[in-house]
């Protein structure tokens, strides 16, 4: 499908507008003198502003995606991969009982402002995101840990309840970023870490700019400056990568137009992955939901590949679970609930609705919702459910779905990594109490071999599938646009981040 | 004339008072709460009460109301819940956009509306008259945001004469920042300039029937020099209050505009606030607009009451 | 006369397509058909279809009708209140009620009309409905002036101080005298707020606070026709047109009916 539709677009400019012609003309002048000096600076472009710069006090993807490894940096980090790294500590050793962690601490790492970075920060930032009154977003990454007891200024002991083979994995998040005392109250105006890149301007509803840190303990990023701009509008997005205002757009919003990006040799477009699993979430402890073949005649109802092609342009993957497919723990489980529009409406005849039902449809802002969601309203439609169509804000998605449950049917993207765990939360926006979940993922956190730890996850995911708990989408595609001489960008998105240091033009 | 002044002054702050009112309380039932939004789907309850606390969310409303008028008396806007910086710089931030693109678009729309009034006032009838009123009745009849994309193919995508939006800043240069505000001017500019040219052909128009007129033309002027001598400086009444009109529209309404050229202007932080649920910026701009416009018509009618003192005793 | 004739030609083109929609469209406008998006105008689709590969034109035809009828609600929401509220002040003239009604008008003509429409669909939810109420607010003030103005003029003149010799009460001589005469002035009048509902309904649809889907708008077709102008312009045209030609319609008319209606001001044509 997708190889399809780059060949009808190419051939499309032709009958475009008249003016097509002299902007060809006139586009080639301007190209022609773009010639120089190796660049060291980058406009990256990006859909959402961070409302304020501190990963420890805000839930928005945005922050981290201005300042996660570039200005902020955890003991552990992520690499583009996905994989735990070490950051900050160098190393570390666990205690035989699993009850302690030893961190070695990197030497000569100083903060933007000077101070220099010691194991009395660790025990603050911790402390800090642990504390009754923290506005840690993520708090529940420190669960478990009961003590932080500096050893000596580059040696720290992270003592537990209980042995947490998450451990390493919960402090690679932006949310565990260490932070500096003498810092940390103004870091949502002017943050102060560690990391390559200091934060220089913050104009807001416009940019931010970072600067390259010449005291920075590891390798020297080539860039000297870095402008996030934000840009939320998509044909702005466009005009802006078109126009050259704009070198990069990691996430680009809009997929409709990265057949055109294609088709343009100055431009080259990443497609890569996320770890956001977009579903069709049903409130299960609601009427007629509650019946687990309503439930599995929606599953049918649905078309994926008709979604991905209509709201993604061709871009995501089909999943048959909660579970990205590029984990090696992958099961393929779309099987389980093809596309099979008879099939649903003798489930609903047999659930007691043989002439369907009325329910409503919630739609969040982003694309994969609001245009995925008319796509699935239309086919729930085809088997006779009715499902209107309600448009609604974040801020109210927010309270009114994942707070106080109430709703019907949601379309969303859970984008946290490992989340699968979810399903064995009786108080989770699903209503959905399943114990059998809750054994499995009890076991999977004591357990710390491999093959096991795969086996106990795909038990989960024929679990999750098979009880039809939500209609399970696509997986995000992580869709970039970026001038065809960057190199160092991040193909996949393992977390939201734009890491910088390691970006550079080619020649 | 004082009292007059004084009963109108009374009464714009009553107004001022009922605004504030309901901007508050109608704002207070969004459903919605920026504490929520901030810390998103994995915070838990107790650190969203703690971050409610800490935005001083958690008294009640009425003191919360007194407490945003209190200030903003003094001239205090309070704190953004989202940004955590003051709403006044915030706003001060914006208007440097705002104000700017306002009388950009003014100065456009006069430039062009006088003359082509003018010409199709001096030549009604003619072939060019009514072509001048095809235009501009084609020109009412564009949506600004339907023209704002035409322009943004055309200008920024195709031609690349213009960027497509963003705003450099003042700071780096005088020259860049008209350029940036050049094309949402233009949008902004052409149903306006079309408004204005009709009002202004038919007030001279109105004006050219008028007895001192008829004398002018007896004393020998031409229609045209009729026109231009004597019925423009009568036609621009109603003119005036046309543009008075239009500059607090373009102030408070060019947001669908600062989102297609993604501008930081006012409009557009108020947007951007509603969905964050940052509601005290959201209040404290609505009342900033409300406030401008009354004190405009205040200051109009204070004027015209001068004027035509028949008016005081309110006609 | 002329503009009359074109202008309500125009607009009835526009009346009898969103009537006839009700009955037919070329095809359904709530089935999508993926595999045939973003075709552009044939014998098949006369304005191509969507990013749905839905019916441009039967879009077109369905989204009139919301357009319409959202303005012209709204227009009777200004004229059902501000008529009223413009007799009454009148009637009253110089009084606290009308003291109240005028600066209640300057009030809200002094909100931002979009950003109300935004704040009001924050709290209720984005609807045709919530559309029509903010649009129809600032259809007051409008109506409550135009009528307080004229009905002003004529209580001065003879006829009145007949009927108020003859005992009539305040309200009889509104609704009796003054009404009739003032008629004349909100059909003109109407017509252009109607034509300015349609600009604004579509504004609103375009930044998403309209009719919600399926139903088509004219804004949101815009909208969402943005991203795709590059390489299906006939997405952004269409609707860009109607628009356009739907309010010139209306204009004209408006322009038309009053050179009709108001002999006073037929002598020099606007």
């Amino acid at each position: 499908m997708r190889d399809e539709m780059k060949v009808s677009l190419k051939r499309r400019p032709l009958t475009g507008w008249p003016v097509r012609a002299v902007a060809v003309a006139v586009g080639l002048v301007v190209s022609a003198g773009g010639a120089g000096a190796q660049q060291t600076d980058i406009t990256i472009g990006m859909q959402l502003e961070p409302p304020n710069l501190d990963p420890t006090g805000g839930a928005a993807q945005a922050i981290d995606e201005v300042t996660y490894a570039n200005v902020f940096e955890g003991l552990t980090r992520f690499g583009p991969d996905g994989s735990v790294l070490p950051a900050l500590a160098e190393s570390w050793v666990i205690a035989p009982d699993g009850l302690s962690w030893e961190f070695k601490l990197r030497e000569g790492v100083t903060f933007h402002d000077g101070t220099p970075f010691t194991a009395e920060d660790v025990a603050f930032s911790i402390e800090r995101a642990m504390a009754d009154d923290s506005t840690n977003a993520q708090k529940q990454l420190f669960e478990g840990i009961n003590s932080v007891n500096v050893l000596d200024d580059y040696a720290v002991e992270i003592g537990l309840d209980a042995p947490k083979g998450s451990l390493l994995f919960n402090l690679a998040w932006g949310d565990a970023v260490m932070v500096s005392p003498a810092s940390a109250e103004s870091n949502a105006s002017n943050p102060v870490g560690t990391g390559p890149f200091k934060f220089s301007e913050w104009v807001q509803g416009d940019h931010v700019e970072l600067v390259r840190n010449p005291d920075y303990w590891g390798e020297a990023p080539k860039l000297e400056s870095v402008e996030f701009r934000f840009i939320s509008d998509p044909t702005a997005a466009f005009a802006a990568m078109m126009a050259g205002d704009v070198d990069a757009f990691p996430v680009f919003p809009a997929p409709e137009n990265l057949a055109q990006f294609e088709a343009d040799p100055r431009f080259s477009v990443i497609v890569g992955s996320t770890e956001g699993e977009t579903i069709l979430a049903i409130n299960n402890g609601r009427e007629p939901f509650s019946d687990i073949r309503v439930r599995e005649a929606i599953a049918h109802a649905i078309d994926r590949q008709e979604i991905i092609d209509g709201a993604m342009f061709g871009y995501g993957t089909p999943i048959g679970t909660h579970f990205a497919p590029h984990n090696p723990a992958y099961l393929d489980l779309t099987g389980m609930s093809e596309h099979d529009p008879e099939k649903a409406k003798t489930l609903l005849a047999e659930a007691g609705y043989p002439d369907g039902f009325s329910t409503t449809l919630m739609l969040p802002p982003p694309t994969y919702a609001r245009r995925g969601g008319e796509i699935v309203a239309a086919q729930l439609r085809e088997v006779g459910i009715d499902a209107e169509i309600i448009n609604i804000e974040w801020a109210q998605w927010l309270e009114q779905v994942f707070k106080n449950r109430d709703y019907d049917l949601t379309i969303v993207s859970h984008t946290e990594p490992m989340d699968i765990g979810i399903y064995a939360r009786k108080d989770y926006y699903f209503n959905h109490d399943d114990p059998v979940m809750r054994t499995l993922m009890a076991g999977l956190d004591e357990t710390a071999d491999e093959t096991e730890r795969t086996k106990i996850l795909q038990a989960a995911e024929e679990q999750v599938s098979k009880n039809y708990v939500n209609g399970f989408l696509f997986q995000l595609a992580k869709t970039g646009v970026a001038d065809a001489r960057i190199r160092g960008l991040w193909e996949n998105a393992p977390t939201a981040a734009n890491d910088m240091s390691a970006v550079y033009w080619e020649e | 004339m004082l009292r007059y002044a004084l009963s109108r002054l009374i009464s714009l702050g009553a107004s001022l008072l009922v605004a504030s009112g309901v901007v508050f309380f109608a704002l207070e039932i969004v459903p919605g709460d920026p504490a929520s939004y901030m810390l998103g789907m994995n915070a838990s309850p107790e650190t969203v009460a703690a971050l409610r606390a800490e935005l001083g969310l958690d008294t009640g409303a009425l003191a919360r109301y007194l407490g945003w008028v209190g200030g903003m008396l003094t001239g205090d806007f309070g704190i953004s819940y989202t940004y955590r910086v003051p709403v006044a710089e915030m706003i001060v931030d914006r208007m440097q956009v705002s104000l700017p693109l306002a009388f950009y678009a003014l100065f456009l729309s006069t430039a062009i509306a006088f003359p082509v009034g003018i010409w199709a006032a001096s030549r009604r009838g003619s072939l060019a008259d009514s072509g001048v009123m095809g235009v501009t009745q084609l020109g009412v009849a564009v949506p600004n945001f339907w023209f704002a994309m035409l322009l943004v193919l055309v200008f920024a995508i195709n031609l690349r004469w213009f960027s497509a939006g963003g705003f450099p800043g003042w700071d780096k240069g005088f020259w860049g920042g008209m350029k940036a505000l050049t094309l949402p001017a233009v949008a902004l500019a052409l149903p306006q300039a079309s408004i204005l040219a009709r009002v202004m052909r038919s007030a001279l128009l109105d004006t050219l029937g008028e007895d001192f007129i008829r004398t002018a033309r007896a004393k020998g002027l031409t229609r045209g020099q009729a026109l231009r001598r004597h019925a423009l400086r009568n036609a621009l009444i109603p003119v005036l209050t046309i543009i008075g009109l239009q500059f607090s529209f373009l102030l408070a309404g060019a947001i669908i505009i600062e989102n297609v050229f993604f501008l930081p202007g006012l409009g557009r932080l108020v947007f951007q606030a509603i969905s964050q649920r940052d509601l005290i910026v959201v209040e404290s701009v609505l009342m900033l607009l409300v406030f401008a416009v009354v004190a405009v018509t205040f200051a109009v009618d204070l004027a015209y009451a001068a004027v035509d003192p028949r008016l005081r005793r309110r006609g | 006369m002329r503009a009359l004739l074109t202008g309500g030609g125009i607009a009835g083109v526009f009346a009898l397509a969103a009537l006839v929609s009700f009955f037919w469209t070329p095809y359904d406008v709530e089935v999508m058909d993926i595999s045939g998006k973003l075709a552009g105008p044939s014998p098949a689709h006369w304005f191509g279809t969507d990013h749905f590969g839905r019916d441009i034109f039967s879009m077109i035809m369905v989204g009139g009708r919301v357009s319409i009828a959202v303005a012209i609600v709204a227009v009777g929401i200004g004229i059902g209140i501000g008529v009223p509220l413009g007799l009454t002040a009148a009637a009253q003239r110089g009084s606290m009620l009308d003291e109240l009604i005028m600066r209640g008008n300057d009030l809200v003509f002094a909100f931002p009309a979009l950003l109300i429409a935004i704040m009001i669909t924050a709290v209720f939810g984005p609807s045709a409905v919530n559309a029509i109420i903010a649009i129809g607010i600032f259809n007051v003030p409008v109506f409550a002036r135009l009528v307080r103005g004229a009905a002003l003029s004529l209580w001065t003149r003879d006829f009145i101080l007949a009927a108020r010799v003859s005992g009539k009460g305040k309200v009889r001589i509104s609704v009796e005298h003054i009404l009739p005469n003032v008629a004349n002035l909100l059909i003109v009048q109407g017509t252009i707020q109607f034509s300015l509902g349609i600009l604004a309904e579509a504004g609103l649809s375009y930044v998403g606070l309209g009719a919600q889907p399926p139903t088509p708008s004219w804004g949101r077709m815009l909208a969402e026709s943005q991203t795709m102008i590059g390489f299906a312009p006939h997405l952004a045209l269409f609707p860009g047109l109607a628009i356009v030609l739907a309010v010139l319609g209306l204009n004209l008319m408006g322009d038309g009916l009053r050179d009709l209606l108001d002999p006073r001001i037929r002598r020099v044509r606007t």
